[in-house]
Protein backbone atom coordinates (compact mmCIF):
# COMPACT_ATOMS: atom_id res chain seq x y z
CA UNK A 1 0.00 0.00 0.00
CA UNK A 2 2.83 2.37 0.89
CA UNK A 3 4.31 1.87 -2.55
CA UNK A 4 1.36 3.68 -4.12
CA UNK A 5 1.78 6.89 -2.21
CA UNK A 6 5.49 7.56 -2.00
CA UNK A 7 6.59 10.89 -3.52
CA UNK A 8 8.16 9.02 -6.44
CA UNK A 9 5.08 6.99 -7.28
CA UNK A 10 2.70 9.92 -6.86
CA UNK A 11 4.34 11.52 -9.90
CA UNK A 12 3.46 8.44 -11.89
CA UNK A 13 -0.09 8.48 -10.59
CA UNK A 14 -0.37 12.12 -11.61
CA UNK A 15 0.84 11.28 -15.11
CA UNK A 16 -1.60 8.38 -15.38
CA UNK A 17 -4.55 10.51 -14.26
CA UNK A 18 -3.54 13.26 -16.66
CA UNK A 19 -3.32 10.73 -19.50
CA UNK A 20 -6.76 9.32 -18.77
CA UNK A 21 -8.39 12.74 -18.51
CA UNK A 22 -6.62 13.96 -21.62
CA UNK A 23 -7.64 10.90 -23.61
CA UNK A 24 -11.25 11.44 -22.62
CA UNK A 25 -11.10 15.12 -23.56
CA UNK A 26 -9.37 14.53 -26.89
CA UNK A 27 -11.79 11.78 -27.95
CA UNK A 28 -14.81 13.88 -26.95
CA UNK A 29 -13.36 16.83 -28.81
CA UNK A 30 -12.96 14.61 -31.85
CA UNK A 31 -16.60 13.56 -31.65
CA UNK A 32 -17.84 17.10 -31.50
CA UNK A 33 -15.33 18.38 -34.03
CA UNK A 34 -16.90 15.89 -36.42
CA UNK A 35 -20.39 17.10 -35.59
CA UNK A 36 -19.24 20.72 -35.90
CA UNK A 37 -17.78 19.97 -39.30
CA UNK A 38 -21.01 18.42 -40.53
CA UNK A 39 -23.03 21.29 -39.11
CA UNK A 40 -20.84 24.10 -40.46
CA UNK A 41 -20.42 22.44 -43.84
CA UNK A 42 -24.17 21.99 -43.94
CA UNK A 43 -24.76 25.66 -43.24
CA UNK A 44 -22.29 26.69 -45.90
CA UNK A 45 -24.14 24.46 -48.36
CA UNK A 46 -27.54 25.82 -47.26
CA UNK A 47 -28.45 22.69 -45.31
CA UNK A 48 -29.23 22.48 -41.59
CA UNK A 49 -26.80 19.61 -40.98
CA UNK A 50 -27.52 16.67 -38.68
CA UNK A 51 -30.36 17.58 -36.31
CA UNK A 52 -32.35 14.38 -35.80
CA UNK A 53 -30.56 12.68 -32.90
CA UNK A 54 -30.94 14.51 -29.64
CA UNK A 55 -31.49 18.25 -29.28
CA UNK A 56 -29.80 20.08 -32.16
CA UNK A 57 -28.24 16.80 -33.27
CA UNK A 58 -25.93 16.73 -30.25
CA UNK A 59 -26.13 12.94 -29.80
CA UNK A 60 -25.11 12.28 -33.40
CA UNK A 61 -21.49 11.28 -32.53
CA UNK A 62 -22.72 8.64 -30.06
CA UNK A 63 -25.04 7.14 -32.65
CA UNK A 64 -22.29 7.18 -35.26
CA UNK A 65 -19.99 5.34 -32.88
CA UNK A 66 -22.62 2.66 -32.27
CA UNK A 67 -23.11 2.33 -36.02
CA UNK A 68 -19.39 1.88 -36.68
CA UNK A 69 -19.05 -0.68 -33.90
CA UNK A 70 -21.93 -2.73 -35.24
CA UNK A 71 -20.66 -2.75 -38.83
CA UNK A 72 -19.10 -5.89 -40.21
CA UNK A 73 -15.33 -5.94 -39.99
CA UNK A 74 -13.96 -7.09 -43.34
CA UNK A 75 -10.45 -8.13 -44.28
CA UNK A 76 -9.92 -8.62 -48.02
CA UNK A 77 -8.56 -11.99 -49.11
CA UNK A 78 -5.58 -10.32 -50.78
CA UNK A 79 -4.71 -8.22 -47.75
CA UNK A 80 -1.66 -8.73 -45.58
CA UNK A 81 -3.60 -9.51 -42.39
CA UNK A 82 -1.07 -8.40 -39.79
CA UNK A 83 -0.15 -5.04 -41.33
CA UNK A 84 -3.74 -4.47 -42.42
CA UNK A 85 -4.87 -4.75 -38.81
CA UNK A 86 -1.88 -2.86 -37.40
CA UNK A 87 -2.13 0.21 -39.64
CA UNK A 88 -5.17 1.89 -38.02
CA UNK A 89 -3.51 1.54 -34.62
CA UNK A 90 -0.30 3.18 -35.87
CA UNK A 91 -2.38 6.09 -37.10
CA UNK A 92 -4.33 6.50 -33.90
CA UNK A 93 -1.53 5.87 -31.41
CA UNK A 94 0.83 8.35 -33.05
CA UNK A 95 -2.00 10.89 -33.29
CA UNK A 96 -2.75 10.55 -29.59
CA UNK A 97 0.87 10.33 -28.42
CA UNK A 98 1.44 13.93 -29.50
CA UNK A 99 -0.82 15.17 -26.71
CA UNK A 100 1.70 14.01 -24.13
CA UNK A 101 3.74 17.16 -24.69
CA UNK A 102 1.19 19.79 -25.69
CA UNK A 103 0.77 22.35 -22.89
CA UNK A 104 -2.74 23.76 -22.66
CA UNK A 105 -2.13 26.65 -20.32
CA UNK A 106 0.51 28.56 -18.39
CA UNK A 107 2.47 26.26 -16.08
CA UNK A 108 1.73 26.99 -12.43
CA UNK A 109 4.52 26.41 -9.84
CA UNK A 110 5.17 22.69 -9.46
CA UNK A 111 2.73 21.70 -12.17
CA UNK A 112 2.38 21.93 -15.93
CA UNK A 113 -0.82 21.82 -18.01
CA UNK A 114 0.56 18.89 -19.94
CA UNK A 115 1.36 15.27 -19.29
CA UNK A 116 5.02 16.18 -19.57
CA UNK A 117 6.93 19.38 -20.30
CA UNK A 118 9.61 18.02 -22.61
CA UNK A 119 12.38 20.44 -23.50
CA UNK A 120 12.27 19.25 -27.14
CA UNK A 121 8.48 19.09 -27.36
CA UNK A 122 8.14 20.39 -30.88
CA UNK A 123 10.63 17.82 -32.17
CA UNK A 124 8.66 15.02 -30.54
CA UNK A 125 5.47 16.28 -32.16
CA UNK A 126 7.10 16.40 -35.60
CA UNK A 127 8.58 12.95 -35.15
CA UNK A 128 5.26 11.47 -34.07
CA UNK A 129 3.25 13.02 -36.90
CA UNK A 130 5.88 11.72 -39.33
CA UNK A 131 5.42 8.19 -38.01
CA UNK A 132 1.68 8.68 -38.47
CA UNK A 133 2.25 8.61 -42.22
CA UNK A 134 3.11 4.92 -41.87
CA UNK A 135 -0.42 4.16 -40.75
CA UNK A 136 -1.82 5.51 -44.00
CA UNK A 137 0.90 4.16 -46.28
CA UNK A 138 0.94 0.69 -44.78
CA UNK A 139 -2.84 0.54 -44.52
CA UNK A 140 -3.22 1.30 -48.21
CA UNK A 141 -0.44 -1.04 -49.22
CA UNK A 142 -1.59 -3.94 -47.05
CA UNK A 143 -5.16 -3.75 -48.34
CA UNK A 144 -4.05 -5.62 -51.46
CA UNK A 145 -6.24 -3.67 -53.83
CA UNK A 146 -5.62 -0.96 -56.36
CA UNK A 147 -7.35 2.16 -55.04
CA UNK A 148 -5.88 1.91 -51.56
CA UNK A 149 -2.46 1.33 -53.13
CA UNK A 150 -2.81 4.49 -55.25
CA UNK A 151 -3.93 6.35 -52.14
CA UNK A 152 -0.95 5.20 -50.14
CA UNK A 153 1.48 6.03 -52.95
CA UNK A 154 0.00 9.50 -53.03
CA UNK A 155 0.21 9.82 -49.27
CA UNK A 156 3.88 8.92 -49.28
CA UNK A 157 4.68 11.48 -51.95
CA UNK A 158 2.43 14.21 -50.62
CA UNK A 159 3.23 13.92 -46.94
CA UNK A 160 6.96 13.61 -47.47
CA UNK A 161 7.17 16.65 -49.73
CA UNK A 162 4.93 18.84 -47.59
CA UNK A 163 6.64 17.80 -44.39
CA UNK A 164 9.84 19.45 -45.66
CA UNK A 165 8.20 22.81 -46.14
CA UNK A 166 6.38 22.41 -42.84
CA UNK A 167 9.56 21.72 -40.90
CA UNK A 168 11.29 24.67 -42.57
CA UNK A 169 8.45 27.01 -41.70
CA UNK A 170 8.64 26.00 -38.05
CA UNK A 171 12.41 26.47 -37.76
CA UNK A 172 11.94 30.23 -38.16
CA UNK A 173 9.87 30.28 -34.97
CA UNK A 174 12.39 28.11 -33.16
CA UNK A 175 15.20 30.51 -34.10
CA UNK A 176 13.24 33.52 -32.82
CA UNK A 177 12.27 31.77 -29.59
CA UNK A 178 15.69 30.22 -29.10
CA UNK A 179 14.17 27.09 -27.58
CA UNK A 180 12.40 23.90 -28.64
CA UNK A 181 10.32 23.68 -25.47
CA UNK A 182 6.69 24.47 -26.22
CA UNK A 183 6.23 26.33 -22.92
CA UNK A 184 9.36 28.33 -23.70
CA UNK A 185 8.13 29.17 -27.21
CA UNK A 186 4.79 30.41 -25.89
CA UNK A 187 6.44 32.44 -23.12
CA UNK A 188 8.70 34.19 -25.64
CA UNK A 189 5.54 35.35 -27.44
CA UNK A 190 4.32 37.34 -24.43
CA UNK A 191 5.00 40.65 -26.20
CA UNK A 192 4.64 39.80 -29.87
CA UNK A 193 2.96 36.76 -31.34
CA UNK A 194 5.18 35.04 -33.85
CA UNK A 195 2.68 35.15 -36.68
CA UNK A 196 3.60 38.82 -37.22
CA UNK A 197 7.37 38.50 -37.71
CA UNK A 198 6.91 35.02 -39.18
CA UNK A 199 3.94 35.80 -41.44
CA UNK A 200 5.48 33.86 -44.35
CA UNK A 201 6.17 30.91 -42.10
CA UNK A 202 2.67 31.12 -40.67
CA UNK A 203 1.00 31.01 -44.09
CA UNK A 204 3.23 28.14 -45.22
CA UNK A 205 2.55 26.27 -42.01
CA UNK A 206 -1.22 26.63 -42.34
CA UNK A 207 -1.14 25.40 -45.95
CA UNK A 208 1.19 22.48 -45.27
CA UNK A 209 -0.83 21.55 -42.18
CA UNK A 210 -3.90 21.09 -44.36
CA UNK A 211 -1.86 18.87 -46.66
CA UNK A 212 -0.30 16.95 -43.76
CA UNK A 213 -3.69 16.01 -42.35
CA UNK A 214 -5.06 14.99 -45.78
CA UNK A 215 -7.85 17.48 -45.65
CA UNK A 216 -9.59 19.11 -48.60
CA UNK A 217 -8.40 20.74 -50.84
CA UNK A 218 -5.30 18.53 -50.36
CA UNK A 219 -7.17 15.29 -49.66
CA UNK A 220 -5.67 13.43 -52.60
CA UNK A 221 -4.89 10.51 -50.35
CA UNK A 222 -8.58 9.86 -49.80
CA UNK A 223 -10.01 11.53 -52.92
CA UNK A 224 -13.45 9.94 -52.75
CA UNK A 225 -14.21 10.93 -56.32
CA UNK A 226 -11.19 9.32 -57.95
CA UNK A 227 -9.93 6.72 -55.48
CA UNK A 228 -13.24 5.70 -53.85
CA UNK A 229 -11.76 6.33 -50.40
CA UNK A 230 -8.05 6.06 -51.06
CA UNK A 231 -6.14 4.23 -48.38
CA UNK A 232 -9.27 3.46 -46.35
CA UNK A 233 -11.32 1.96 -49.21
CA UNK A 234 -11.12 -1.60 -47.87
CA UNK A 235 -11.54 -0.67 -44.22
CA UNK A 236 -14.89 -0.96 -42.54
CA UNK A 237 -16.39 -0.78 -39.09
CA UNK A 238 -14.19 0.15 -36.18
CA UNK A 239 -10.95 -0.06 -38.16
CA UNK A 240 -12.22 2.65 -40.48
CA UNK A 241 -13.34 4.47 -37.35
CA UNK A 242 -9.78 4.47 -36.00
CA UNK A 243 -8.47 6.11 -39.19
CA UNK A 244 -11.30 8.58 -38.97
CA UNK A 245 -10.53 9.45 -35.35
CA UNK A 246 -6.84 9.76 -36.21
CA UNK A 247 -7.58 12.20 -39.03
CA UNK A 248 -9.59 14.51 -36.78
CA UNK A 249 -7.12 14.27 -33.91
CA UNK A 250 -4.35 15.20 -36.35
CA UNK A 251 -6.42 18.22 -37.35
CA UNK A 252 -6.65 19.12 -33.69
CA UNK A 253 -2.90 18.59 -33.27
CA UNK A 254 -1.85 20.88 -36.09
CA UNK A 255 -4.32 23.47 -34.80
CA UNK A 256 -2.69 23.23 -31.37
CA UNK A 257 0.78 23.60 -32.90
CA UNK A 258 -0.31 26.61 -34.93
CA UNK A 259 -1.74 28.15 -31.76
CA UNK A 260 1.35 27.44 -29.68
CA UNK A 261 3.92 28.49 -32.26
CA UNK A 262 2.25 31.36 -34.07
CA UNK A 263 -0.75 32.67 -32.14
CA UNK A 264 0.83 32.97 -28.73
CA UNK A 265 -0.69 29.88 -27.11
CA UNK A 266 -2.46 30.87 -23.91
CA UNK A 267 -1.41 34.53 -24.13
CA UNK A 268 -4.49 36.72 -23.87
CA UNK A 269 -5.81 38.76 -26.78
CA UNK A 270 -5.60 42.55 -26.20
CA UNK A 271 -4.46 42.12 -22.59
CA UNK A 272 -7.70 40.48 -21.45
CA UNK A 273 -5.98 38.48 -18.72
CA UNK A 274 -9.24 38.10 -16.75
CA UNK A 275 -10.12 35.26 -19.12
CA UNK A 276 -8.00 32.24 -18.15
CA UNK A 277 -5.24 31.14 -20.50
CA UNK A 278 -6.83 27.78 -21.21
CA UNK A 279 -9.90 29.53 -22.66
CA UNK A 280 -7.72 31.62 -24.95
CA UNK A 281 -5.88 28.51 -26.03
CA UNK A 282 -9.09 26.65 -26.80
CA UNK A 283 -10.57 29.63 -28.64
CA UNK A 284 -7.51 29.87 -30.86
CA UNK A 285 -7.60 26.14 -31.56
CA UNK A 286 -11.31 26.38 -32.36
CA UNK A 287 -10.53 29.17 -34.80
CA UNK A 288 -8.14 26.91 -36.69
CA UNK A 289 -10.59 24.03 -36.63
CA UNK A 290 -13.22 26.30 -38.13
CA UNK A 291 -10.75 27.41 -40.79
CA UNK A 292 -10.25 23.77 -41.73
CA UNK A 293 -13.96 23.22 -42.22
CA UNK A 294 -14.24 26.50 -44.05
CA UNK A 295 -11.46 25.53 -46.48
CA UNK A 296 -13.04 22.13 -47.07
CA UNK A 297 -16.41 23.52 -47.96
CA UNK A 298 -14.93 26.20 -50.22
CA UNK A 299 -12.20 24.69 -52.37
CA UNK A 300 -12.27 21.79 -54.82
CA UNK A 301 -9.53 19.18 -54.70
CA UNK A 302 -6.27 20.35 -56.27
CA UNK A 303 -4.89 18.30 -59.17
CA UNK A 304 -2.11 15.92 -58.23
CA UNK A 305 0.69 17.36 -60.38
CA UNK A 306 -0.26 20.88 -59.27
CA UNK A 307 -0.09 19.76 -55.66
CA UNK A 308 3.45 18.51 -56.10
CA UNK A 309 4.48 21.55 -58.12
CA UNK A 310 3.04 23.86 -55.47
CA UNK A 311 4.81 22.04 -52.67
CA UNK A 312 8.23 21.86 -54.29
CA UNK A 313 8.33 25.03 -56.40
CA UNK A 314 6.50 27.49 -54.16
CA UNK A 315 6.25 26.38 -50.55
CA UNK A 316 9.71 24.88 -50.12
CA UNK A 317 11.66 27.82 -51.66
CA UNK A 318 9.52 30.31 -49.77
CA UNK A 319 10.07 28.47 -46.49
CA UNK A 320 13.82 28.28 -47.17
CA UNK A 321 14.08 31.99 -47.91
CA UNK A 322 12.05 32.77 -44.80
CA UNK A 323 14.37 30.61 -42.74
CA UNK A 324 17.51 32.26 -44.15
CA UNK A 325 16.06 35.74 -43.60
CA UNK A 326 15.09 34.92 -40.02
CA UNK A 327 18.50 33.41 -39.28
CA UNK A 328 20.26 36.44 -40.78
CA UNK A 329 18.08 38.82 -38.74
CA UNK A 330 18.77 36.99 -35.49
CA UNK A 331 22.49 36.78 -36.28
CA UNK A 332 22.76 40.51 -37.01
CA UNK A 333 20.67 41.63 -34.03
CA UNK A 334 22.53 39.21 -31.79
CA UNK B 1 3.26 33.02 -67.14
CA UNK B 2 0.58 30.88 -68.69
CA UNK B 3 -3.06 31.52 -68.06
CA UNK B 4 -3.62 28.39 -66.01
CA UNK B 5 -0.63 29.18 -63.82
CA UNK B 6 -2.07 32.61 -63.15
CA UNK B 7 -5.36 31.10 -61.99
CA UNK B 8 -3.69 28.74 -59.56
CA UNK B 9 -2.00 31.53 -57.64
CA UNK B 10 -4.87 33.99 -57.85
CA UNK B 11 -5.15 34.59 -54.13
CA UNK B 12 -7.86 37.21 -54.58
CA UNK B 13 -10.16 34.64 -56.19
CA UNK B 14 -9.49 32.19 -53.35
CA UNK B 15 -10.42 34.81 -50.75
CA UNK B 16 -13.55 35.71 -52.70
CA UNK B 17 -14.53 32.07 -52.62
CA UNK B 18 -14.03 31.93 -48.86
CA UNK B 19 -16.21 35.03 -48.57
CA UNK B 20 -19.02 33.35 -50.47
CA UNK B 21 -19.07 30.27 -48.26
CA UNK B 22 -18.88 32.41 -45.11
CA UNK B 23 -21.85 34.48 -46.23
CA UNK B 24 -23.85 31.38 -47.08
CA UNK B 25 -23.35 30.06 -43.56
CA UNK B 26 -25.79 32.67 -42.22
CA UNK B 27 -28.35 32.41 -44.99
CA UNK B 28 -31.80 31.00 -44.39
CA UNK B 29 -31.84 27.28 -45.07
CA UNK B 30 -34.55 26.18 -47.48
CA UNK B 31 -34.80 22.70 -45.91
CA UNK B 32 -38.27 21.53 -44.87
CA UNK B 33 -37.93 19.29 -41.79
CA UNK B 34 -39.85 16.56 -43.55
CA UNK B 35 -41.53 14.13 -41.20
CA UNK B 36 -42.49 16.87 -38.74
CA UNK B 37 -43.28 19.45 -41.40
CA UNK B 38 -44.68 18.70 -44.82
CA UNK B 39 -44.46 20.57 -48.05
CA UNK B 40 -47.63 22.11 -49.41
CA UNK B 41 -48.25 20.31 -52.66
CA UNK B 42 -50.39 21.69 -55.44
CA UNK B 43 -54.00 20.42 -55.29
CA UNK B 44 -53.42 18.49 -58.52
CA UNK B 45 -50.27 16.76 -57.24
CA UNK B 46 -49.98 13.25 -58.67
CA UNK B 47 -49.84 10.82 -55.77
CA UNK B 48 -51.63 7.67 -54.71
CA UNK B 49 -54.79 6.80 -56.65
CA UNK B 50 -58.31 6.81 -55.29
CA UNK B 51 -61.56 5.43 -56.69
CA UNK B 52 -64.41 7.86 -56.06
CA UNK B 53 -68.09 7.33 -55.30
CA UNK B 54 -71.28 9.22 -56.04
CA UNK B 55 -73.19 10.99 -53.29
CA UNK B 56 -75.52 8.01 -52.87
CA UNK B 57 -72.57 5.70 -52.17
CA UNK B 58 -72.50 4.03 -55.59
CA UNK B 59 -69.11 3.53 -57.23
CA UNK B 60 -68.28 5.84 -60.07
CA UNK B 61 -66.20 3.22 -61.89
CA UNK B 62 -68.14 1.49 -64.67
CA UNK B 63 -65.42 -1.03 -65.48
CA UNK B 64 -64.77 0.32 -69.00
CA UNK B 65 -61.00 -0.38 -68.78
CA UNK B 66 -60.11 2.89 -70.49
CA UNK B 67 -57.62 3.71 -67.72
CA UNK B 68 -56.04 0.31 -68.13
CA UNK B 69 -55.65 0.73 -71.91
CA UNK B 70 -54.29 4.26 -71.68
CA UNK B 71 -51.81 3.43 -68.93
CA UNK B 72 -48.30 3.76 -70.45
CA UNK B 73 -46.76 1.66 -67.70
CA UNK B 74 -49.31 -1.16 -67.86
CA UNK B 75 -49.88 -0.68 -64.15
CA UNK B 76 -53.69 -0.92 -64.07
CA UNK B 77 -55.71 -4.13 -64.30
CA UNK B 78 -59.49 -3.89 -64.53
CA UNK B 79 -61.98 -6.73 -64.82
CA UNK B 80 -65.50 -5.47 -65.44
CA UNK B 81 -68.71 -7.31 -64.57
CA UNK B 82 -72.45 -6.79 -65.17
CA UNK B 83 -74.39 -5.09 -62.42
CA UNK B 84 -77.12 -7.32 -61.01
CA UNK B 85 -80.44 -5.56 -60.32
CA UNK B 86 -80.42 -6.92 -56.77
CA UNK B 87 -76.99 -5.47 -55.87
CA UNK B 88 -76.20 -2.42 -58.00
CA UNK B 89 -72.59 -1.37 -57.44
CA UNK B 90 -72.52 1.49 -59.95
CA UNK B 91 -75.21 3.51 -61.75
CA UNK B 92 -74.17 2.15 -65.15
CA UNK B 93 -74.59 -1.34 -66.64
CA UNK B 94 -71.21 -2.56 -65.54
CA UNK B 95 -68.87 -2.11 -62.58
CA UNK B 96 -65.28 -3.05 -61.79
CA UNK B 97 -65.26 -6.51 -60.26
CA UNK B 98 -61.50 -6.28 -59.82
CA UNK B 99 -59.47 -3.11 -59.96
CA UNK B 100 -55.75 -3.22 -59.22
CA UNK B 101 -52.95 -0.73 -59.59
CA UNK B 102 -49.32 -1.73 -59.24
CA UNK B 103 -47.91 1.44 -57.66
CA UNK B 104 -44.36 0.30 -58.35
CA UNK B 105 -45.04 0.26 -62.11
CA UNK B 106 -47.07 3.45 -62.01
CA UNK B 107 -45.28 6.55 -63.29
CA UNK B 108 -47.90 8.92 -61.85
CA UNK B 109 -48.54 10.55 -65.22
CA UNK B 110 -52.26 11.00 -64.58
CA UNK B 111 -53.41 9.60 -67.93
CA UNK B 112 -55.89 7.29 -66.17
CA UNK B 113 -57.44 10.32 -64.52
CA UNK B 114 -57.75 12.05 -67.88
CA UNK B 115 -59.11 9.02 -69.67
CA UNK B 116 -61.80 8.18 -67.10
CA UNK B 117 -65.25 9.06 -68.50
CA UNK B 118 -66.88 9.17 -65.06
CA UNK B 119 -64.05 10.86 -63.09
CA UNK B 120 -63.83 7.71 -60.99
CA UNK B 121 -60.07 7.25 -60.79
CA UNK B 122 -58.17 10.28 -59.46
CA UNK B 123 -54.67 10.85 -58.17
CA UNK B 124 -54.57 12.24 -54.64
CA UNK B 125 -51.75 14.24 -53.03
CA UNK B 126 -50.94 11.30 -50.73
CA UNK B 127 -47.41 10.16 -51.39
CA UNK B 128 -46.11 8.28 -48.34
CA UNK B 129 -46.52 4.79 -49.75
CA UNK B 130 -43.26 3.17 -48.67
CA UNK B 131 -43.51 -0.42 -47.49
CA UNK B 132 -41.36 -3.48 -46.94
CA UNK B 133 -42.75 -5.89 -49.55
CA UNK B 134 -43.27 -5.56 -53.27
CA UNK B 135 -46.65 -7.22 -52.95
CA UNK B 136 -47.81 -4.42 -50.68
CA UNK B 137 -47.56 -1.99 -53.55
CA UNK B 138 -50.27 -3.69 -55.56
CA UNK B 139 -53.29 -1.76 -54.46
CA UNK B 140 -56.51 -3.66 -55.01
CA UNK B 141 -60.01 -2.22 -55.03
CA UNK B 142 -60.52 -2.50 -51.28
CA UNK B 143 -57.63 -0.13 -50.73
CA UNK B 144 -58.30 2.23 -53.64
CA UNK B 145 -62.01 2.81 -53.18
CA UNK B 146 -63.01 5.65 -50.85
CA UNK B 147 -64.60 4.08 -47.78
CA UNK B 148 -68.33 5.00 -47.68
CA UNK B 149 -67.95 6.85 -44.39
CA UNK B 150 -65.19 9.04 -45.90
CA UNK B 151 -67.57 10.60 -48.41
CA UNK B 152 -67.20 10.66 -52.15
CA UNK B 153 -63.59 11.66 -52.63
CA UNK B 154 -62.65 14.95 -54.26
CA UNK B 155 -61.96 15.71 -57.90
CA UNK B 156 -58.51 17.29 -58.28
CA UNK B 157 -59.96 20.71 -59.08
CA UNK B 158 -62.17 20.69 -55.98
CA UNK B 159 -59.34 20.07 -53.55
CA UNK B 160 -58.35 22.89 -51.22
CA UNK B 161 -54.86 24.33 -51.49
CA UNK B 162 -52.26 23.19 -49.00
CA UNK B 163 -51.74 20.02 -47.02
CA UNK B 164 -54.73 17.66 -47.26
CA UNK B 165 -56.10 16.79 -43.84
CA UNK B 166 -56.26 13.10 -44.74
CA UNK B 167 -52.68 12.89 -46.01
CA UNK B 168 -51.92 10.27 -43.42
CA UNK B 169 -54.69 7.99 -44.61
CA UNK B 170 -52.16 6.03 -46.66
CA UNK B 171 -50.94 4.45 -43.42
CA UNK B 172 -54.48 3.39 -42.52
CA UNK B 173 -55.01 2.01 -45.99
CA UNK B 174 -51.81 0.02 -45.65
CA UNK B 175 -52.54 -1.31 -42.21
CA UNK B 176 -56.05 -2.59 -42.94
CA UNK B 177 -55.23 -4.91 -45.83
CA UNK B 178 -51.98 -6.69 -46.52
CA UNK B 179 -51.82 -8.02 -50.05
CA UNK B 180 -48.24 -9.13 -49.47
CA UNK B 181 -49.16 -12.75 -48.83
CA UNK B 182 -52.34 -13.36 -50.74
CA UNK B 183 -51.43 -11.80 -54.05
CA UNK B 184 -51.70 -14.17 -57.00
CA UNK B 185 -49.14 -13.21 -59.58
CA UNK B 186 -50.21 -15.79 -62.14
CA UNK B 187 -53.68 -14.32 -62.27
CA UNK B 188 -52.30 -10.90 -63.10
CA UNK B 189 -49.99 -12.41 -65.72
CA UNK B 190 -52.88 -14.07 -67.57
CA UNK B 191 -54.92 -10.91 -67.53
CA UNK B 192 -52.05 -8.87 -68.95
CA UNK B 193 -51.63 -11.46 -71.70
CA UNK B 194 -55.27 -11.32 -72.73
CA UNK B 195 -55.23 -7.54 -72.61
CA UNK B 196 -52.20 -7.20 -74.86
CA UNK B 197 -53.19 -10.07 -77.15
CA UNK B 198 -54.55 -7.82 -79.87
CA UNK B 199 -51.43 -5.68 -79.87
CA UNK B 200 -48.99 -8.54 -80.22
CA UNK B 201 -50.57 -9.98 -83.35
Amino acid sequence: MNGFLTPQSSIWWMVLIKCAVLLLIVITTFAYAMLAERKVMGWMQLRPGPNRVGPWGLLQPAVDAVKLILKEDLTPKTADPLIYRLAPFISLVTALAVYAVIPFSEPSPGNVWAVGDVNAGILLILAMTSIGVYGISLGGWASGSKYPLLGSVRSTAQLVSYELAMGMSLVGVLILAGTTSLVGIVNSQAKLWFFIPQIVGFIIYVITAVAETNRAPFDLVEADAELVGGFNTEYSGLRFGLFFIAEYINMLTVSCIATLLFLGGWNAVAGLTIVPGIIWFLLKVAFFMFAYIWLRSTFPRIRYDRLMAFGWKVLLPAATLNLIATAAYVAVRG
Amino acid sequence: MSRSRKNLYNVGALLAGLGVTFKFMFKRKPTIQYPSRKKKHAPRFHGLHELRRYGDGKERCIGCELCSSVCPANAITVIGAENSPADRRSPGERYAARYEIDELRCIFCGMCEEACPTDAIVLTPRFEMSDYRRGSFIYSKDRLLVPPEAGTGLAPDDRPNGIPSDLGRVAEIKSTVDTGEGYDATWRGTILKTQTKGLAE
